[in-house]
């Protein structure tokens, strides 16, 4: 069970990836000034409150600069937690050593490097909180099920700078999971890949939730497979506009309000979709 | 889905048997490579101490070896003398500046994720250059000392290695301390030490402009990385500085290994990514900035021999750092063999042929590469 106790945060920027790429990645954990709740920043997110069970699948959804990254970051310590408690089974977050919670979290951020490697080196990096100084008998057979289990074993020895979109997100997927996490945090898992790789990644997390009944937290963007995929979802608007529920739940105007942007929920061939009215798009994106 | 996973593992029983065994097969591979590297060592090891105006064949060498330093057969003395007093520190010295540049270089690639990253792109060494010059020149330190047309020797007292060693150490001190006002980045650390590197030329020329013709002679001298001024002292500090440093970096590869995937990542992972890349940086810059010290600036080990090895096996930091310290051991030493034979009885600075070798060396293995 993670449990989000009214966590309230202000990163606007250099806290989140695609703004660090530009040199100002500053670890802002490592920099209390940067980090200071109530610096004069405005606060992103306000009192959020939410509770993620075991085997369920929460999508986080949101529009670009809301907070998404800096939400998972946030819970999977990466950043400090200044206001607010993040607990996983009861154990707050912010208490834990980084090993411990590396073993209780598995973090897969936008891969921005791809080390020169083999796919099962790099699995097998996920065990890098459990080890000893090499890695045992046990951590070896654990990679080598979960390549197999992710139908890698053919790739195994391949390096993954060779490998397609959709394979190298399931090496990162197996290498997040041989870290015997309880709690899964994706960030765009999907991103960049295509129809049939993103219905793959997102099946075998989905799988894989449930069979491991992990807490999984999937950053998306792709509304129609939020649906088709999660229980759950966070909907994050502005700090004020925050929604979460079932994903039968989740409202073409919540989503609307949300994007700033009109949307129609409805079903084709039985499955529900949600789609823009491009329209009225028009005249709210102004460029 | 499903349907893939079968396929898959049809063929997985078909070509390798498992991921687990394939795997382990390559750790074996890797081992092996290890020992070959260890076995081409040692024969160049004999040849290296057989060759050069005294001749010596392997088997006179392993004699004078056994025998050790003042043997009681009189015929041996003259072979025990030339072994162990003038090539073996040498041909040490090769060995532990070479591994240390080496294994500096595959840090800094590594935790810096720049594969132009080198004790050069840090500015170490020209920080070094830049301590030796202000010993020999404002000092007035080091006499050049030419014997006939043959050997020139810098006469270095410890002033001017002193010196270089805070030059060099100074370098890195800075970068480290610029890094860590930006939240130490990858690029701010490379850019910083390509500006300090500029600087401290620029400053080192300047210093020459003033100097005597025989200072500026020295100081250009000095900057020709020269492993003859290598004696058991140096060796030992050599030594001393590589087991005390290069020790850390070897057990911190697992977190190497995270870092090259990026910085949220490797925090994911449970690794303290400002620490890592502070130490590692740091027992780098050191390494290379003592090796400096002592013999003078000795380019390109530190970015050939990670490059070598990163062709040869991937990027698993277990197995690159050492290897890229044999790597940089065995070029090295090469190179300084083919100094002393090339044009012999002259003997070109090693500085020179370390990149006359290593540079086509590099450049067969990028175009051999399959991509």
């Amino acid at each position: 069970m993670l449990e989000i106790d009214r966590l309230s945060f202000s990163y606007a920027r250099g806290a989140s990836s695609k703004a660090g790429r530009h040199g100002a990645r500053g670890p802002a954990c490592d920099r209390s000034a940067d980090s200071a709740v109530g610096n004069g920043r405005p606060l992103l997110l306000e009192e959020l409150s939410l509770s993620v069970a075991s085997a369920e699948l929460l999508a986080v959804l949101g529009p670009n600069g809301v907070g998404k990254s800096t939400l998972l970051k946030l819970i999977a310590g990466l950043l400090p937690c200044e206001q607010g408690r993040i607990c996983v089974d009861a154990t707050d977050v912010s208490a834990l050593s980084r090993r411990e919670r590396a073993r209780r979290i598995a973090y897969l951020p936008q891969l921005t490097e791809i080390a020169p490697v083999t796919v099962f080196e790099a699995v097998l990096l996920g065990r890098l909180p459990h080890l000893g100084l090499q890695p045992s008998e046990r951590d070896l057979a654990m990679v080598d099920t979960m390549i197999c289990e992710l139908g890698l074993a053919s790739l195994s020895s391949r390096r993954v700078n060779l490998l397609s979109g959709g394979e190298l997100q399931k090496v990162m997927i197996a290498r997040a999971l041989v870290q015997e996490p309880r709690l899964l945090l994706l960030d765009e898992p999907v991103n960049h890949l295509d129809l049939r790789n993103q219905i793959a990644v997102l099946r075998s997390i989905q799988g894989l939730t449930r069979a491991h009944a992990l807490i999984t937290l999937v950053v998306l963007h792709d509304l129609n497979l939020a649906l088709r995929f999660a229980d759950r979802f966070l909907l994050l608007g502005s700090r004020a506009a925050v929604t979460t529920g079932r994903m039968e739940a989740l409202a073409s105007e919540a989503v609307g309000a949300a994007y700033g942007i009109e949307v129609i929920r409805g079903e084709v061939g039985g499955l529900p979709v949600m789609v823009p009215v491009i329209s009225a798009a028009r005249e709210q994106v102004a460029w | 889905m499903r349907s893939s996973a079968k396929q898959s593992d049809a063929a997985a029983d078909s070509e390798p048997p498992s991921p687990r065994k394939a795997y382990q097969r390559l750790l074996r591979q890797r081992l092996l490579l290890g020992l070959a590297m260890l076995a081409a060592l040692a024969l160049l090891l004999l040849i290296a101490l057989g060759s050069g105006s005294y001749q010596l064949g392997p088997s006179a060498v392993a004699a004078a070896l056994v025998a050790g330093p003042s043997p009681a057969d009189q015929e041996q003395r003259v072979a025990a003398q030339v072994i162990w007093s003038l090539r073996l520190p040498r041909v040490t010295a090769a060995l532990l500046a070479g591994a240390s540049l080496g294994l500096a270089g595959a840090v800094l690639q590594g935790l810096l994720r720049n594969p132009l990253a080198s004790p050069f792109t840090l500015g170490i060494s020209q920080g070094a250059a830049l301590g030796a010059t202000c010993a020999i020149v404002l000092f007035d330190a080091g006499a050049l000392h030419a014997v006939g047309t043959e050997a020139m020797t810098l006469q270095a007292p410890m002033s001017v290695v002193g010196l270089a060693l805070t030059g060099g150490l100074g370098a890195a001190a800075l970068i480290l301390l610029i890094g860590t006002l930006r939240g130490l980045t990858p690029e701010a650390v490379v850019l910083a030490g390509i500006a300090l590197g500029a600087f401290a030329s620029a400053a080192t020329m300047i210093v020459q402009y003033f100097a005597s013709d025989t200072q500026a002679a020295a100081t250009l001298f000095w900057t020709f990385g020269d492993l003859g001024r290598a004696g058991w002292s140096e060796v030992a500090w050599l030594a001393a500085a590589l087991v005390a440093i290069g020790g850390w970096p070897l057990r911190a590869a697992w977190r190497y290994n995270a870092l090259a995937w990026g910085d949220d990542l490797a925090r994911g992972l449970g690794v303290s990514v400002a620490r890592q890349r502070l130490l590692g940086t740091a027992a780098a810059a050191a390494l290379a900035a003592i090796t400096t010290a002592f013999l003078g600036v000795i380019g390109f080990i530190g970015l050939i021999a990670p490059h070598l090895i990163r062709l040869l096996i991937g990027g698993d930091q277990r197995f690159l750092l050492p290897f890229s310290a044999l790597a940089g051991a065995l070029v090295l030493l090469a190179a300084d063999t083919l100094t002393r034979l090339l044009i012999a009885p002259v003997m070109l600075p090693v500085g020179a042929v370390t990149a006359l070798l290593g540079a086509p060396l590099l450049l067969v293995l990028l175009l051999r590469q399959r991509r």
